[in-house]
């Protein structure tokens, strides 16, 4: 000690510390290339995502805004209700075409009265902008009201999607020229109309809420079908993988003897989390469909497949959580004479929630995201009718988020384009609520110890 | 050590709580406690001392059946606590630890509030009818453990928030609510600084009124302070047992001898 103190400062070993030997300089210089590295892989990351939600919201958000023409008009008792005793039955005897003459003549009433048409115009022209689903908006509006047969109305119609796509900035007058769907003219009478207050651009809730359309009308399809099949498969994962995958979890982590049996099981689930989905498809197409037969297309099945999927990955997490509640409290509680399974449901698993609440997040937004396995078991089918509420409507057909996209992104017209991205930014939108949950449970259930 | 002679007499009039004979202890392909045979005695402080890995505490572990929770334990002989085998196949190890309590090296408490930590093991076993008897159970609990006086205004906060040595007492005192017969303390002082281990040493001559208490200890001056009868474990193997004072003046064995004059260990 003494030897220490007396010698003097610095010059002990011939080096001085305000001077940084080589080594010492070789292995600072290793430390901040190291930081670099991580800061461009972060940098890149993040550009990635910015341009990812940049290039989905940029050509989404507009799927969530619709044009309509806006315009009064009296709805014709003789021809919407002709024997005039305003029977729903009866009156449903009126077809779509019915509809559609009353809507076309009100529109070029309304048109012509306004004056913003030269009276060389078509009545073609001005009807060629409504949308074919507005007729039977208005019929369904007229069936669920017969009092408003012979009194004036306000129409809200859904436009052409070459309209809407023209105010977009989709179509411009000169793809109008080559356009078989639409004409520069009908474009023009759009335009004046906007003008007189007759057309707008507004927020469109029926994207989010209206079924799937048609090929020619892409002004009128909407995710309501896709989301609640999305919302009910993941009620259907929720209420099956959690508590089977937690439950399997705890009883091997903590129950299982472990011989050459439980290495098996447990190898076959660490292989089952990284089998290809469309792989559980094929199983859900063989077991549930055509042995068990399910309804095709119904969100049952594609929530029993995703089950199936999802389990392996709550009992990996949930199994590694288990694993890291300290031995100490399992030790303390069986030394006051707790039971085994006392000492896990009333110490481990409340310790270990946060952590098994992650893998179910994670589990279930792989599952909502989930595209390949619902192909094979028909979700991908045309679906216009609302599922009933469950659990009946666990059995009806119905569509999935991803799917739908999926489906848009296949069609011709352009306008489907912009729905998918709009779709996409449901889809996300689905998910952060979802993690948002997760964030909030996990806050209640965390503790330290 | 003056003294020594009022312990020896005290010694002499106890009955025999726990009864080993010829106990071995496998761990898989090692042989971790090799033919122990001991008497621990009612209303006494029973020391196991010796070097690391020598089995003071596998040896403890396996008079409350705790040995159960490692699956390549294997554990044969007879212990019997009050003339009943322990290892009996009739005997559930869950009755057998409310019987037996265990403080661990490390403080453990459970990540809820005070109260609930000590309340945890009347609830399991429904010792208690009422929540004031409950209440009732708690307090005088936390008063043998001589932490009541330190948390009586906060006993919902949790028992994480304590200090080391407090939260030590409060693992005391958990064992000590479910009135077990005996209480098993494997070096319970070994996390804490000197006033707290002198609490804690205090408590244990004062549980001794009540039950019999086996402690582990790498603390030769805590044997002698604290124990009636101290074994001396050596590989495996039960060297001596005896009463402390001639354990510590007078071992039979040299190897006691090299240890406690710190040859060996």
């Amino acid at each position: 000690m003494t030897d220490i103190s007396a010698s003097p400062a610095g010059k002990s070993k011939g080096s001085s510390l305000l001077e940084l030997d080589s080594r010492t300089r070789r292995r600072n210089a290793a430390e901040r290339r190291f930081q670099i590295y991580g800061i461009v892989a972060i940098a890149i990351a993040l550009a990635a995502l910015l341009m990812l939600l940049v290039s989905i919201f940029s050509g989404g958000s507009s799927a969530f805004r619709q044009t309509f023409a806006t315009f009064d008009m009296t709805l014709p008792a003789e021809q919407l209700d002709p024997e005039g005793n305003r029977d729903p039955a009866e009156m449903a005897r009126v077809t779509t075409i019915g509809y559609q003459n009353v809507l076309r003549a009100g529109l070029v009433a309304a048109v012509r009265d306004a004056g913003i048409v030269p009276d060389g115009v078509a009545d073609a022209d001005i009807t060629g902008i409504l949308s074919p689903e507005a007729a039977a908006d208005l019929r369904n509006r007229v069936l669920a009201n017969p009092d408003l047969i012979g009194t004036t109305v306000d129409i809200d119609a859904l436009v052409h999607g070459r309209i809407d796509g023209y105010f977009k900035g989709r179509v411009t007058m000169e793809s109008a020229v080559r356009d078989a769907n639409i004409t520069p003219e009908r474009l023009q009478i759009a335009e004046a109309m906007v003008e007189n207050g007759l057309m707008s651009t507004r927020f469109n809730w029926g994207f989010v809420t209206k079924p799937d359309a048609s090929d020619q009308r892409p002004e009128a399809a909407g995710l309501g079908v896709a989301l609640l099949g999305s919302l009910y498969m993941m009620l259907v994962v929720l209420v099956l993988a959690v508590p089977i995958g937690v439950a399997a979890s705890i009883y091997l982590e903590e129950f299982a003897p472990k011989n050459r049996f439980t290495d098996v099981i447990e190898v076959n689930i660490s292989n089952l989390a990284a089998v290809p989905s469309i792989v559980f498809g094929i199983l859900g197409l063989a077991i549930f469909i055509n042995f068990a037969h399910l309804p095709q297309s119904a969100p049952i099945v594609g929530g029993l497949v995703l089950t199936l999927m999802t389990v392996p990955t709550i009992i990996i997490s949930t199994r590694a959580s288990l694993r890291a509640v300290p031995p100490s409290i399992r030790d303390a509680a069986l030394g006051v004479g707790a039971s085994r399974m006392q000492s896990v449901f009333h110490h481990v698993l409340p310790l270990a929630m946060p952590g098994i609440l992650t893998g179910t997040i994670i589990g279930l937004a792989q599952a909502l995201g989930e595209t390949a396995p619902l192909l094979l078991i028909g979700m991908v089918a045309f679906v216009r009718d609302y599922p009933d509420a469950p659990p009946e409507g666990l059995f009806d057909p119905a569509s999935a988020l991803p799917v739908q996209v999926y489906n848009w992104t296949q069609r011709a017209d352009p306008a489907f384009v912009e729905r998918a991205s709009g779709a996409i930014i449901v889809l996300l939108a689905f998910l952060l609520v979802m993690n948002a949950i997760a964030i909030i449970l996990r806050r209640r259930f965390e503790r330290r110890w | 050590m003056n003294d020594m002679r009022i312990v020896e007499r005290d010694v002499s009039t106890a009955e025999i709580k726990i009864n080993a004979r010829d106990v071995n202890v496998h761990y898989g392909t090692s042989h971790a406690l090799k033919n122990v045979d001991i008497e621990i005695l009612n209303n006494n402080v029973t020391a196991f001392i010796g070097p690391s890995g020598c089995g003071k505490s596998t040896f403890l572990r396996c008079l409350n059946r705790m040995n159960d929770t490692i699956p390549s334990a294997k554990v044969s002989g007879l212990i019997a606590l009050d003339g009943e085998d322990i290892y009996d196949s009739k005997v559930d190890p869950v009755q057998l630890r409310a019987k037996v309590g265990m403080v661990f090296q490390k403080p453990n408490p459970f990540p809820k509030s005070i109260y609930d930590n000590v309340a945890y093991g009347p609830r399991i076993h429904g010792l208690t009818r009422s929540k004031a008897e409950l209440d009732q159970v708690v307090e005088t609990s936390l008063k043998k453990a001589a932490l009541w006086n330190e948390v009586k205004d906060r006993l919902h906060s949790p028992g994480t928030g304590l200090s080391g040595g407090q939260q030590q007492r409060l693992c005391i005192a958990r064992a000590v609510a479910t009135s077990p017969e005996v209480l098993l303390m494997d070096e319970p002082c070994s996390a804490l600084d000197p006033i707290a281990t002198a609490q804690v040493e205090e408590l244990i001559d004062e549980l001794r009124n009540q039950f019999a208490v086996v402690i582990v200890t790498h603390s030769m001056q805590q044997a002698a302070r604290v124990s009636q009868k101290t074994a001396f474990f050596h590989l495996g193997n039960l060297v001596e047992y005896g009463e402390t004072g001639q354990i510590f003046t007078n071992p039979r064995d040299p190897r006691t001898e090299s240890y406690i004059s710190g040859k060996i260990g």
